[in-house]
């Protein structure tokens, strides 16, 4: 885009809202997945929607109660549930309970390994099961906020207060610790395996370089991150938390530090999700105003793909080809664009 | 979201074996056709029959925002984004507190972080004090003293164990440290549920209720304090009410029949509890602003303030400002000039 077009009509951006099929999914969504060519919205209580291309509903009960976490490795979602269960959906549709805890605590957050490993945590402790079965657990000294696994190795990272910890559950040494002082939540690994990334209570992210364990602050947001994305390749991390899409580099040893953000796509509402495209330098991007926005990220440049006026965009995916982009507000207005 | 909107939070204090399970109980036993959600510290090691029960880890972390008493419950943090998952499945929100617990990280969670706020509000503390034990655990218990401190609803049980002049002292002595609490005396926690939950406003306007005569009879404010000993000393005033004077905590009540300037009153306040915070437990106040129709409400827990526009002045309303500090070692004269200087003349 040049700059002469800014003189014209606010209008003027290029818009797909009408390529666009809304499916009212009639219940209130946290997150999307998708399930082999199925996109599956995740709702707060008790069911997974799965939509087919057509927008066709079906809605499965994974759980009795509230939904506090979901995860997918592209043909399984796995769900932390408030009823103290571990349960998994599948393709097919079929429900399974993988875990449950005997006081019916509830599971704070889930994990999922690409070979099939799957974690959980309860409270303090953290545990991961290996694809064969045997299980195995971790206590950290505080309320796990987030956990990931490593992209290479079975190694699990546990966000807690002041740090993380870096457990490789097949082996016998103590677990590493990262320190910083504060309340970590969401934790990331970056692609390349290089650095670890949480999202604080507070307005920030931090970082690790995982060689050197030096710290990566980055600060600067208005409001607390809850969406992080890899992007390009793992040479950015996209987040919200600002009323522009914060890009942080990750190319070079360095990660970001000493390196200014990108700021893409300025609206008057905050970035609530995002989503980077897995193929190519395109991200995806929810307001809290209920705008979704597709963005390319070398120049910036704006494709519409919701407008806004509705509850805050609460979901936002991609399918793993990267044909299919599919989003919801917080009410269950969802959207599937195939591109 | 509207303030109308938001959850009801009822925070349940109180030090060890003074009933606090007994009135948990109680309430969610009782016929009232509303769901509560509950969160407990010791999660199934006591019988509570709830459908939604939560148990917390009550863990206290420090924000890393400057404020040096800024503390605040990280698992009540996680805990309500974790129930707002049910929103529409409970009413409102308990959270039980350990016997040990100070309640400021719990009441400041209320105030400091973005999401508790957007969905929850904190309705009122309440505290269950042993009639029987509290005069001793107020001289020997700092927790306890911070949780009548920090009441705006004190439930005053056991009261058939002590002698009527055991409880007139126990009463005093709370009265030293809160005058503003209703207190409610109770036998096995037998009281009203509207007594203690959902109070919003309407604690509030108890500020307005307090007799000066009852605060300010006959306290010269010349003691000589000696921290050292931890004693408390009294008096027996003509009009034969025991008032005691608590040497760490106090409260300090200010009026006026004259309207104050925001711009004034506003930068005042901030400034007072961005220095004095650690000192000021909690703070209430119902404000008449010049060329305002709107009763304005404020509350605080140390250096965390909310405050809001309530409603209209009523007609037949006295527009009289009335603010109260709970706290320790006040200072007592500054904060009456500060407040002095606010009053438009």
């Amino acid at each position: 885009m040049s700059s002469f077009d800014q003189g014209g009509e606010a209008a003027s951006i290029v818009s797909v809202t009408d390529k666009v099929k809304p499916v009212s999914l009639g219940m209130a969504v946290t997150a999307v997945h998708y399930l082999g060519d199925r996109a599956a919205f995740v709702g707060t209580e008790e069911t997974v929607a799965v939509v087919d291309a057509e927008g066709e509903i079906s809605k499965v009960d994974v759980t009795g109660g509230g939904i506090l976490s979901a995860v997918s490795d592209g043909s399984r979602i796995l769900i932390g549930g408030d009823d103290g269960k571990v349960t998994a959906l599948d393709k097919a549709g079929t429900v399974s309970v993988l875990a449950t805890d005997p006081k019916r605590r509830w599971i704070d957050n889930v994990a999922v390994h690409p070979d099939g490993a799957i974690a959980w945590s309860v409270g303090k402790t953290a545990f991961v099961r290996a694809p064969k079965g045997e299980e195995k657990s971790l206590e950290v000294p505080s309320t796990a906020g987030g956990l990931a696994f490593a992209p290479k190795g079975l190694r699990l990272a546990i966000a807690h207060y002041n740090g993380a910890t870096l457990w490789f559950p097949n082996m016998a040494g103590e677990p590493e610790f990262l320190g910083w002082a504060g309340s970590h939540h969401a934790v990331t690994f970056s692609p390349d395996n290089k650095f670890l990334v949480t999202a604080m209570h507070e307005p920030a992210l931090h970082g690790w370089r995982l060689a050197d364990s030096r710290h990566m602050r980055m600060t600067g947001y208005p409001s607390r991150v809850k969406s992080m994305s890899w992007g390009s390749g793992g040479r950015f991390l996209a987040t919200s938390g600002a009323d522009v899409v914060i890009l942080w580099p990750f190319v070079g040893k360095d990660g970001p530090m000493g390196k200014e953000p990108a700021m893409l796509a300025p609206m008057k509402a905050k970035v609530t999700a995002v989503a980077c495209h897995p193929k190519q330098d395109i991200l995806a991007c929810g307001y809290e105003d209920g705008t979704v926005l597709m963005v390319r990220m070398q120049d910036g440049a704006e494709i519409l793909v919701r407008r806004n006026e509705t509850p805050p965009i609460a979901a936002l995916g991609w399918n793993a080809a990267g044909t299919w982009l599919a989003f919801s507000d917080e009410s269950g207005e969802a959207g599937l664009l195939r591109l | 979201m509207s303030d109308a909107s938001k959850i009801p939070v009822t925070v349940l204090t109180g030090y060890l074996g003074a009933g606090k399970t007994t009135l948990l109980n109680r309430i969610l036993s009782e016929d009232h056709g509303k769901k509560y959600a509950v969160i407990v510290n010791e999660f199934g090691e006591i019988g509570i029959d709830n459908d939604l029960i939560v148990g917390a880890d009550e863990e206290v972390f420090e924000m890393n925002n400057g404020c040096i008493c800024c503390t605040v419950r990280g698992d009540l943090v996680r805990i309500i984004s974790g129930l707002m998952r049910r929103k529409g499945k409970f009413d409102a929100i308990i959270v039980e507190t350990t016997g040990l617990a100070d309640p400021a990280p719990v009441a400041q969670t209320f105030f400091v972080d973005e999401d508790v706020q957007k969905n929850a509000r904190l309705d009122a503390v309440v505290t269950v004090a042993d009639a029987k034990w509290l005069s001793d655990r107020l001289k020997d218990a700092p927790e306890a003293k911070n949780q009548i401190a920090f009441a705006d609803v004190i439930v005053l049980n056991k009261t058939d164990l002590v002698t009527k002049p055991e409880l007139a002292e126990v009463e005093a002595r709370i009265r030293a440290i809160n005058p503003y609490a209703r207190l409610h005396r109770t036998e096995r926690c037998q009281i009203a549920i509207s007594d203690v939950l959902e109070r919003g406003a309407f604690d509030l306007d108890r500020i307005l209720e307090i007799e000066p005569e009852f605060l300010n009879a006959g306290d010269d404010h010349d003691h000589h304090h000696d921290h050292d000993h931890g004693h408390d000393h009294h008096h027996h005033h003509d009009h034969g009410l025991k008032h005691y004077h608590d040497e760490e905590m106090q409260s300090l009540s200010l009026r006026s029949d004259k309207p104050l300037d925001p711009s004034k009153f506003m930068p005042w306040l901030q400034n007072l509890v961005q220095i004095e915070g650690g000192k000021i437990l909690r703070s209430k106040g119902i404000l008449a602003f010049q060329d305002d129709d709107d009763r304005y409400v404020f509350q605080g827990v140390h250096m965390m303030l909310e405050g809001d526009h309530q409603r209209k002045w009523k007609p037949d309303e006295v527009r009289q400002s009335r603010v109260v500090f709970i706290g320790r070692e006040l200072p007592e004269d500054a904060i009456r000039e500060g407040f002095e200087r606010c009053i438009v003349s």
